[in-house]
């Protein structure tokens, strides 16, 4: 039985896409033993460690500092930035470990956040691969205990007598229930509760102050009780409306950006009943026959950063110069590490405007051939004008870009015989329309076509 | 309608019903028929900026009161009148309000507020009412409502790299363009040219493909034609070297070059200040404050200022009592500030913020902010506002025409 389409649309969907040298052994897999071994190579969790210094705690004052002083702080926390940022999305390219990685940049945004201290960012990061696909309730508490996301929502200021709202508020409408769920009244209540949870600014670890803790009664979603802020966390996902949350955004992600509403509510049944276990929830997704249904094939935006890291996966590339791949990002408008705000990117749709869907469109050419892309058709005078700068500033593309596909490899792997129309049929997600089936059915070297095939909208999902 | 005019129009229909808006080459689009046609510029404060503490009610000891250790102090505030003064950090548009070229209208917010930025933020997006959940913008609708004045994609410009929810429209949307020589270079690749070109309708269906074939084919109609007409002009005006004074550097040459395009919309964030207010807030009206000054003098200079209004709005404004961390929480009501020529009411528009009867601690709101769109799209963009809104709005006496 021949399960490639099936298959592909996995791996597009749990991973950042199929190559042409996993699909000689894998077409002949059953579904189930794919999502076995994809499970199986995800079970490996490499944590980042880019980043080795936490900034904030060397001492200094920053009355005292020199204008030098302040600049070289500047210049060693872009730094950071910067290694970190390199660091994930070359793990997110070469890892075979997809499907963790794939559910990180879900967490990722998920529990969205923005702060300049990339050590901690780094630690928030680590503890959303580590329980990628472990246990729900965990992951809140030990990320709500983080010290970026402390910092970030204001809980280092959520104080008893001057209770700071912003934790409590984003816990109940972006990580856990979703609006409606909750009142006005419950977030000033559970504020309360979340008095004291601080981190330590010498040593930079979660350290509670029962000092500011405010510990009287409290009514949160019709209990009452003296409730601590890990009370707050139970009572939160004792409450189903988290499972329902949590699995229609999942839904979102892997599915279909329309909501099933039954599929969703099967897959809430089995995330509530598993204690909130990741993993058995996604094994049900992934071996549903309607995660294969022709409506869920082709039809999701892809990230800028699913983008990038698939056409890394893809084609092997090395990049001499990260900034590169951290422009394409900024760009395309995902910069990892800097969501828009708490909510993270809305994605979707909303990837795609005018400017960052030509973008999308020309940077492969600019990655894989110096910005070129082969015109077999009909040139006018203009055309023929355009191509001609374009040869032109071939150097000066490469010399910026600074990154090597490995042809060679990607070649070698696409089996004799292949037509132009297989090749796209494989590397591209929707089905094809006649445009795109003329196109790439010109005469034309195999790299060429393969150009053409990697700049169509149809690139750009998955 | 006269018959004559009814046949004319339906013939027009019906044509345009054949090759969709997009399609339709620029050329045949007749030049000359919109000079002097009026531009609405928005200006989003992104985070919610306090209002309080943007036009200060230094005449109320209540707002001292409550606010101990952020509130600007009396000798700070640029006084407007006796009650209400300007953020010292807003000193470029003392000059604007003098001229009479500003207009302060207090207490905008709409009935059962939201105190979430992304809902609040969609509700003054959309337009909708506090319990209703809408897909589209306001002006996304406005371009829907395929009026004389709104018939192309780029009637609708946003100066960044993407388009906000207030610009989609269920048919039609706006286009986001930071820089337009970039948009128009990309366009010019042959492939695409091909695929644009010869692409069937079956591309054009409701998916995500469909959306995306129809997003680069108005692309290329939009992107000839701004870049084309906006090199004609060059900005001379000195503009602060900040993001936002960039962005209306560039608004002020697609207005001046004559481009066919009504509203442009631009935003700049940083107004979620929960803590160490002062600072920060300050920072960000420094930086709107000295953009605005200078893009509403270049449009006086080069004659544009009557045919150009400025809307700024914020999700919400922020609780009257300050929190302990030096900074305020989520609130409700707020301040929209007008900028332009045509102002019925320079100055400030209505009676300063009630500081004395508060909702949950919060401002109530006095008047609707769906009664500015409305007002906008009844006088400034010649769309009936019912068209556009959920329900008729009266409007406010806020401009001439």
């Amino acid at each position: 039985m021949n399960n490639s389409k099936q298959i592909k649309h996995l791996y597009a969907r749990a991973g950042f896409g199929i190559r042409f040298e996993d699909l000689h052994d894998r077409e002949n897999w059953s579904i189930k033993k794919s999502v076995r071994k994809l499970f199986k190579a995800s079970e490996k969790i490499e944590p980042l460690k880019a980043v080795s210094e936490n900034i904030d705690l060397r001492p200094r004052d920053y009355k005292t500092m020199t204008d030098d002083e302040k600049r070289q702080l500047n210049q060693d926390r872009n730094k950071q930035e910067k290694a970190l940022n390199d660091a994930w999305v070359k793990q997110l390219s070469n890892t075979d470990a997809q499907l963790r990685e794939k559910m990180t940049l879900f967490w990722h945004n998920h529990f969205a956040c923005n702060i300049g201290n990339s050590y901690y960012q780094q630690e928030l990061n680590n503890i959303e691969r580590t329980h990628a696909l472990g246990n729900f309730k965990t992951l809140l508490l030990q990320v709500s205990q983080t010290p970026a996301m402390l910092q970030f929502l204001n809980n280092q200021q959520n104080q008893k007598g001057h209770p700071n709202e912003n934790f409590a508020r984003e816990l109940m409408e972006l990580f856990t229930l979703g609006r409606g769920h909750y009142t006005e009244q419950d977030i000033k209540e559970s504020a309360r509760a979340f008095t004291g949870w601080a981190y330590n600014g010498k040593d930079g670890t979660y350290s509670f102050n029962p000092r500011a803790h405010d510990d009287g009664i409290k009514t949160f979603l019709n209990n009452t009780a003296n409730f601590c802020g890990e009370d707050i966390l139970n009572i939160i996902t004792e409450n189903k409306q988290t499972a329902v949350f949590i699995c229609t955004k999942l839904y979102r992600y892997f599915v279909n950006e329309v909501p099933d509403e039954i599929h969703v509510t099967q897959m809430a049944d089995v995330f509530y009943k598993e204690n909130y276990e990741i993993a058995p929830l996604l094994k049900f997704v992934f071996l549903s026959d309607w995660f294969y249904d022709e409506k869920n094939i082709g039809n999701l935006v892809k990230s800028p950063v699913e983008f990038l890291a698939g056409l890394n996966r893809q084609f092997y590339i090395n990049y001499q110069n990260p900034d590169v791949l951290m422009q394409f990002q900024r760009t395309l408008g995902q910069v990892l590490f800097r969501p828009p705000n708490v909510a993270g990117w809305p994605g979707g749709r909303s990837w795609i405007d005018s400017s960052s869907l030509m973008y999308r469109m020309k940077i492969p050419s600019t990655i894989l051939n110096a910005g070129l892309i082969d015109f077999t058709g009909k040139a006018t005078p203009e055309d023929e004008a355009y191509l001609a700068s374009q040869r032109k500033q071939q150097l000066n593309v490469i010399k910026r870009v600074q990154a090597q596909p490995d042809w060679d490899k990607f070649l070698k792997d696409i089996p004799k015989d292949t037509t132009h129309e297989e090749i796209a049929r494989f590397m591209l997600e929707p089905d094809l329309n006649k445009t795109v089936i003329d196109e790439i059915n010109r005469p034309g070297d195999i790299k060429s076509v393969v150009i053409q095939i990697v700049s169509t909208p149809e690139y750009q999902l998955c | 309608m006269e018959r004559r005019d009814f046949l004319k129009n339906t013939a027009l229909i019906s044509g345009a019903f054949m090759v969709p808006a997009f399609l339709k080459p620029l050329e045949a689009i007749a030049k000359g028929d919109l000079t002097g046609h009026k531009n609405l510029v928005i200006i989003q404060l992104s985070g919610g900026n306090d209002g309080l503490n943007t036009v200060i009610p230094y005449g109320n000891d209540i707002y001292y009161q409550k606010r101990k250790t952020i509130a600007i102090n009396k000798p700070d505030v640029i006084t407007l009148n006796d009650m209400q003064g300007l953020n010292p950090n807003l000193s470029a548009l003392k000059e604007i309000y003098d001229q009479g070229w500003m207009s302060i209208v207090n207490s905008v917010g709409y009935p059962n507020p939201d105190r979430s930025h992304f809902r609040s933020m969609d509700i003054w997006q959309t337009g909708s009412d506090s319990n209703q959940f809408l897909s589209t913008g306001w002006i996304g609708r406005y371009l829907d409502s395929n009026c004389q004045t709104c018939k192309n994609p780029y009637t609708a410009i946003e100066v960044d790299d993407t388009l906000s929810l207030a610009m989609k429209g269920t048919k039609m949307k706006g286009i986001a363009v930071q820089d337009p020589n970039k948009l128009f270079q990309t366009t010019r690749e042959p492939f695409f040219k091909d695929l644009v070109h010869d692409h069937g309708d079956a591309n054009l269906n409701e998916d995500n493909l469909g959306y995306l074939y129809k997003t680069m084919i108005e692309t290329y109609s939009s992107a000839d034609y701004i870049q084309k007409t906006s090199k004609t002009y060059n900005v001379t005006a000195q503009y602060p070297n900040t993001a936002l004074g960039n962005q209306l550097k560039n608004v002020s040459k697609f207005i001046n070059s004559g481009l066919d395009t009504r509203v442009y919309y631009v935003s700049l964030s940083g107004f979620d200040t929960h803590v160490g207010q002062q600072n920060q807030q300050g920072r960000q009206l420094k930086i709107y404050g000295d953009a605005v000054a200078a893009f509403v003098k270049d449009l006086k200079g080069t004659g544009k200022l009557d045919d150009t209004l400025v809307m700024t709005f914020s999700e919400f404004g922020r609780r009257v009592e300050q929190n302990a961390s030096n900074g305020t929480d989520h609130g409700t009501a707020n301040n929209v500030f007008m900028f332009g020529g045509k102002l019925k009411k320079q100055g400030i528009f209505n009676d300063a913020p009630d500081l004395t009867t508060l909702d949950n601690g919060d401002l109530k709101y006095q008047v609707d902010f769906r009664d500015i769109y409305a007002t906008l799209l009844d006088k400034w963009l010649d769309v009936s506002n019912s068209q556009v809104l959920s329900k008729n709005f009266a409007g406010l006496d806020l401009i001439t025409v």
